[in-house]
C-alpha cells in the first residue's frame, strides 16, 4: 500500500529523518510513537508530500511520489489526513467542509456528497451539526468533522498526526472511539498518537522514532511488554 | 455690530462670486465628478493588478517573485506625481487615449503596489494549516487559494483596502499635473476668476472631508457586515 525507502529529510541544516524504511500494508493500523522532535510528524507528512523529502522515496500503491509530482493531487485523494489542529475551513459549515472536495475533484453532484456527508456524519456520531460552523463545535466535535471530512474521499489510507493532542482530555475518547471503529472497518491508518493505551490496543503494528529513525517497531504486544531497544525502553518508562 | 455685519457681507460675497455668479458651483460639481471617476477605476484597476502581484510574490517562482518585488519597490519609492507624469508622458505619449483612462491607469499601478502588500499580508495571516488540509484532500494550489484561503484573507484585507481607497481618492487631487479637471482644477480655476484669496480651497477641503467621511462610514457599515459571519 505505502512503501518507504530510505526517506532522509532536512530543514536547512537541521536532519529530521536519517533513513527512514518501512512498508505499510492494505488494512494495517500502524501506530508512530516517539519522544517529541523525532520526527514522527515529519514522517507521516512525507507520505502525501506536505513536507517533499530530501531523498528516498515515497510509493503508493506502486507509484512514486516524487517521480509524479505533476499527479500529486489525485494522489492525495487516495490519502485522508487529519491534522492535530483540526484544520476544519471557518468560513464554511460543516456540511460544506465535507462535500467541498468531492463535489469538485470527484465530479459529485451536490446531492450525493450531502447524503454521503449525512452518512459520514453519522458514522462519527455528529447527526444535527450540519449546519453550523466550525467555530461553534468542541475540539471532540472539530476532529471528528475532520475525520469525516477526510473519508468523503473514500481514501485507500488514512493519516492521524496527533489527532487527540490539542484536545480537552474528557474529549480524547469520543475522537479515538471513532478511529477505532474505522480500524474496525479495515481501514489502512497511519497514526502518530501519544495515546498509548489506544496504540496497544487498536495498533497492528508500532513503529518507536527517535532521532530521525525508526529505533525499533514490533506488535504492540511486544513492544510495549518486551522493549529490545534502550531507547524504547527509557522512553516507555516515562509514558507509562 | 457693524464688525459682524461687515463679515456675514464679506462672506455672502465670497459664497456668491466662487460658487453662485456665472453658475460657478458646476465646476466643483464637474471636478467632484471627475475625481470621484478616478478614484473608482484607478481602485479597480488596482486592485486587480494588487492581487496578481500579490499572488506573483507569493509563488515560488523566482523570476515572478523579483518582479513583483521590484514593481513594489519602484511604486513606493517614487513620489506618484512623477509616476503620473513619466506615464502621461512617455508611455502613453503616442497613443490616443483619453487623459482620463491614462490617469486611472497611473493611479490603478500606484495604488496596486500598496494593494499588493496588503493582499499579500492577508493571505499569509491564514493559518497554515489551511493550505495544507485542502491541499491534503486533493485540492490543486489554485483551487485551495480560491475556495480556502482568498476567501478568509478578504477578511484580513478590507480594512486596509477602505484606508487604500481613501488614499487614493485624495491623491486624485493631482491630476491637474496632465490637463485634467478634477476638484482640486475646479479651486484653481474659480480662484483664476475670482481672485479669492482662500475660499475655492476651503470649498474643496469640505468636499474632500465629507466624501472620506462617507466612505469610512460606508467602510465600516461592510466590516460589520463580515464580522456578522462569524
Amino acid at each position: 500500500m505505502i512503501k518507504v525507502v530510505d526517506l532522509y529529510k532536512s530543514f536547512g541544516s537541521l536532519e529530521v529523518l536519517k533513513g527512514i524504511n518501512n512498508e505499510i500494508r492494505k488494512g494495517e493500523v500502524v501506530c508512530v510513537i516517539g519522544p517529541s522532535g523525532s520526527g514522527k510528524s515529519t514522517f507521516l507528512r512525507c507520505l502525501n508530500l506536505l513536507e517533499e523529502p530530501t531523498s528516498g522515496e515515497v510509493y503508493i500503491d506502486g507509484v512514486s511520489l516524487t517521480e509524479h509530482k505533476k499527479d500529486i493531487n489525485k494522489l492525495r485523494q487516495k490519502v485522508g489526513m487529519v491534522f492535530q489542529q483540526f484544520n476544519l475551513f471557518p468560513h464554511m459549515t460543516v456540511m460544506e467542509n465535507i462535500t467541498l472536495a468531492p463535489v469538485k475533484l470527484k465530479g459529485m453532484s451536490k446531492e450525493q456528497a450531502m447524503e454521503k456527508a449525512v452518512a459520514l456524519l453519522r458514522k462519527v456520531g455528529l447527526t444535527d451539526k450540519d449546519n453550523e460552523y466550525p467555530n461553534k463545535l468542541s475540539g471532540g466535535q472539530k476532529q471528528r468533522v475532520a475525520i469525516a471530512r477526510a473519508l468523503a474521499m473514500d481514501p485507500e489510507v488514512m493519516l492521524f498526526d496527533e489527532p487527540t493532542s490539542a484536545l480537552d482530555p474528557e474529549m480524547v475518547g469520543e475522537v479515538l472511539n471513532v478511529m477505532k471503529q474505522l480500524a474496525n472497518d479495515g481501514m489502512t491508518m497511519v497514526v502518530v498518537t501519544h495515546e498509548m493505551g489506544f496504540a496497544r490496543e487498536v495498533g497492528d503494528r508500532i513503529l518507536f522514532m527517535d532521532e530521525g529513525i525508526i529505533a525499533e517497531e514490533n506488535t504492540p504486544e511486544e513492544l510495549f511488554s518486551n522493549p529490545k531497544n534502550e531507547r524504547t525502553q527509557s522512553f516507555l518508562s516515562k509514558v507509562l | 455690530m457693524t464688525e459682524i455685519m461687515n463679515i456675514i457681507i464679506e462672506l455672502s460675497d465670497e459664497i456668491y462670486f466662487n460658487l453662485i455668479k456665472e453658475e460657478r458651483y458646476m465646476a466643483f460639481v464637474k471636478g467632484l465628478g471627475l475625481s470621484l471617476q478616478l478614484t473608482l477605476f484607478a481602485a479597480v484597476i488596482g486592485g486587480i493588478i494588487g492581487l496578481f502581484i500579490a499572488l506573483a510574490r507569493l509563488t515560488h517562482n523566482k523570476t515572478l517573485n523579483y518582479i513583483a518585488t521590484k514593481y513594489i519597490d519602484i511604486i513606493r519609492g517614487t513620489p506618484v506625481v512623477v509616476q503620473l507624469l513619466i506615464i502621461y508622458f512617455a508611455v502613453f505619449s503616442s497613443t490616443s487615449l483619453p487623459r482620463t483612462t491614462v490617469a486611472s491607469i497611473a493611479f490603478g499601478i500606484n495604488s496596486g503596489a500598496y494593494v499588493a502588500e496588503l493582499i499579500r499580508a492577508g493571505i499569509q495571516a491564514v493559518d497554515k494549516g489551511q493550505m495544507e488540509a485542502a491541499r491534503s484532500l486533493g485540492l490543486s494550489y489554485s483551487q485551495a487559494m480560491y475556495y480556502i484561503i482568498i476567501p478568509q484573507a478578504i477578511k484580513n484585507i478590507l480594512p486596509g483596502m477602505g484606508n487604500e481607497v481613501i488614499t487614493l481618492w485624495k491623491e486624485t487631487a493631482i491630476a491637474g499635473f496632465i490637463g485634467l479637471d478634477d476638484l482640486m482644477r475646479a479651486a484653481d480655476v474659480v480662484r483664476g476668476r475670482t481672485f479669492s484669496n482662500y475660499t475655492p480651497y476651503l470649498v474643496i477641503a469640505i468636499i474632500y472631508f465629507y466624501i472620506t467621511v462617507l466612505m469610512t462610514m460606508m467602510l465600516g457599515k461592510l466590516e460589520r457586515r463580515m464580522r456578522k459571519s462569524d
